[in-house]
């Protein structure tokens, strides 16, 4: 946390230091962040919930992010939305889970002439039927 | 032939994306059980993204490829001798002379998916680092003059000329000043940033070092969004590399001059590609937009003079300097000139990157190089400029893509993004989707954008629920009127150009005849 301190600007890189470690930002890292880079509570808690990357909970082990901006839609995505929700039980709405696995809706994914777009994990897959999603899933790289 | 052959397997998101990777161990562990050797070099994609996982190989009459390649096709692919560049029914020829890239025009594009992006020494083989060790040689008004001279405007999106934008961070008497490269690029249907910093980031990394150059910043910053790991990975890679090869660092290329850079990454806000908001971000707080004046070259990040450019225009920059100005003014249409990196996407044939001058009209790139609808179906719409951009019926693609030319029919270029749509799509549902993504995405600073996003969304439900209709369209048309003229930026300003544009050219999928009067309002 000290390489924060006296640097401009640090709240939002503290904030992503701290997810990048414990995988959420804990309530009370908030304090921390606000004494090392020295605003109030009140200011790291606005950077906090002003980004939809920041959270507040543990993630689980599997995260899946599917596409639904237009060159997705335009692929297909709804039809993809439809077949996680049948097949795999999961709305992709909000933060929805369901066990190992938690499924978002994301606005593009730079995959806009492969879609319908997905990443699972930190792996990118263009032409994203379920049974792909399930193949990544089975073997997160 | 001696020694190994060098086959080209890209390391590009959306090639591994289709499954690049697991092309790339199977062509070694088959190389190795035949006795071959191979030389694999991981390059960016050539960007004819249908054709992914595009397999080359290196050959006496040049690059040979090989695509869409699967799994199950490697073992075939040496059986039949792909080797030496021999016949395959995945053959594409050679490369450089297939039709969709032979009839493009790569100059910002030149060496993405030909060299390996992480190899300097293949960095300066293609022409790389000429113009920085030129622009050493030059004073500043020099450089200025060459891109203000070229025509050079931002890509972004705005279309600012990059020339009048680094002359004001020029003349402002201040001792630290920023570049700032914004790599957010979160429209949907654009791509080009991403594959430009995965595929060739040495080009950014000399842009941007020209640019401190010319305005006298010491200090660059790469802002890239979150959702680009790949890119993310290439960048901060490629910044070490170009220090240690001193093209960055407090003695660039031994002149004694100091350039620095330092990768930032977003944290899921589209309204930080807005360049305020940007600024904010990179200053650790809410992404929230800036009232302007002051711009950003008088008073921008931590309140210095500071010039913000998207991936594209730094990534021009190079080629503009060792070419000469003339070279790239020479292409383009009307006060639109130089190349756009055009990027075809969503529901169609043939999509990918078509870098090409300015002016081409948009049938050629949906129809020619994008080869109609992947799904067959006759194409209904595109979206021209991403999320903020007009939605085009099939007879307007006559129209030129310049920046004037678009703005003359109420569309924008934007980003260069162009999303194809075949006939089954419902534009009442598009337009809702924009006021949608408005309200999910604005920053909330301004209540043009921040309430009429969600009032849209509501008021397109009642006109497409049939309830009083004639009313509620004068009500829409009237926010959209709002929002263009009261909105801080472009996030709530331009909403309104898809919804009116779905309005304007599919009255029929919202239930109604037709908009009169729909004229007036957002005309960005």
């Amino acid at each position: 946390m000290s390489q924060f301190a006296d640097s401009e600007g640090s709240v939002l890189r503290a904030l992503q230091a701290i997810q990048e470690t414990f995988g959420y930002v804990p309530d009370e890292a908030l304090d921390t962040v606000a004494e090392v880079c020295n605003v109030s509570r009140a200011e790291v808690y606005g950077v906090f919930t002003y980004y939809s990357d920041l959270r507040s909970t543990l993630p689980a082990p599997n995260v899946v992010r599917v596409c639904i901006a237009e060159a997705c839609q335009a692929s297909g995505s709804d039809s993809l939305v439809a077949a996680i929700r049948a097949e795999l039980g999961l709305d992709v709405h909000a933060k929805s889970r369901s066990g190992e696995t938690e499924i978002a809706p994301v606005f593009c994914l730079g995959n806009c002439a492969l879609g319908p777009a997905a990443l699972v994990n930190d792996r990118l897959l263009g032409r994203t039927t379920v049974a792909k999603i399930r193949a990544a899933l089975g073997d997160p790289r | 032939m001696s020694g190994s052959t060098t086959v080209y397997v890209p390391r590009d998101a959306a090639a591994l994306s289709v499954g690049a990777e697991e092309i790339a161990k199977r062509v070694e562990d088959e190389a190795r059980k035949r006795g071959k050797a191979v030389e694999i070099v991981r390059n960016g994609s050539r960007g004819a993204l249908w054709l992914e996982p595009l397999v080359e190989v290196s050959t006496a009459n040049g690059r040979v490829g090989y695509g869409p390649v699967a799994p199950e096709d490697v073992t075939s692919l040496f059986d039949a001798g792909f080797l030496d560049g021999a016949h395959h029914q995945l053959s594409l020829g050679v490369v450089d002379d297939h039709e969709w890239f032979a009839k493009q025009d790569r100059l910002t594009f030149a060496r993405v998916g030909v060299v390996d992006p992480l190899s300097v020494s293949d960095y300066e083989a293609h022409g790389g680092l000429v113009a920085l060790r030129k622009a050493l040689t030059m004073d500043p008004q020099a450089i200025i003059d060459e891109v203000g001279a070229s025509g050079l405007r931002g890509r972004g999106g705005a279309g600012f000329p990059a020339g009048i934008k680094w002359q004001t961070a020029l003349q402002a008497q201040v001792g630290q000043k920023y570049i700032c490269c914004n790599a957010d690029e979160g429209d949907s249907g654009t791509f080009a940033d991403r594959m430009l910093m995965e595929g060739d980031p040495f080009a950014l990394i000399e842009g941007m070092a020209i640019a401190g150059l010319a305005v006298g910043a010491t200090q660059g910053l790469i802002y890239v969004r979150s959702e680009y790991p790949h890119a993310i990975g290439a960048l901060r890679a490629a910044v070490l590399l170009a220090a240690e090869s001193a093209i960055l660092g407090r003695d660039v290329l031994g002149s004694g001059r100091v350039f620095e850079v330092e990768v930032r990454v977003g944290a899921g806000s589209y309204v930080c590609g807005e360049e305020t908001a940007m600024l904010e971000s990179l200053e650790g707080k809410r992404g929230v937009v800036r009232a302007k004046p002051p711009l950003p070259a008088v008073e921008g990040l931590f309140g210095k003079p500071t010039v913000v450019n998207n991936v594209m225009t730094l990534a021009s920059v190079p080629w503009i300097i060792s070419h000469g100005a003339s070279a790239y003014r020479d292409r383009g249409a009307g006060r639109s000139r130089g190349t756009q990196v055009f990027q075809l996407a969503g529901n169609v044939a043939r999509g990918g990157i078509v870098e090409l001058a300015l002016g081409v009209p948009l049938r050629d790139l949906v129809d020619g190089f994008g080869g109609g609808t992947r799904t067959g179906r006759p194409v209904k719409t595109a979206q021209v400029g991403g999320p903020l951009g007009a939605y085009l019926p099939s007879s307007a693609f006559d129209v030129p893509m310049d920046y004037e030319s678009l703005l003359a029919i109420g569309a924008m270029l934007g980003h260069g993004g162009i999303v194809v749509f075949d006939d089954s799509v419902n534009m009442a549902k598009q337009a809702r989707f924009a006021m949608e993504f408005c309200a999910e995405e604005s920053c909330g600073k301004c209540t043009p954008c921040r309430i009429g996003s969600v009032r849209g969304v509501e008021t397109i439900d009642k006109i497409v629920a049939g309830e009083r209709r004639r009313e509620n369209l004068e009500l829409l048309l009237d926010l959209c009127e709002v929002m263009t003229e009261g909105s801080l930026c472009a996030m709530g300003g331009l909403t309104p150009l898809p919804v009116k544009s779905a309005l304007d050219h599919f009255p029929e999928d919202f239930g109604i005849e037709s908009v009169e009067g729909s004229t007036r309002g957002a005309t960005a």
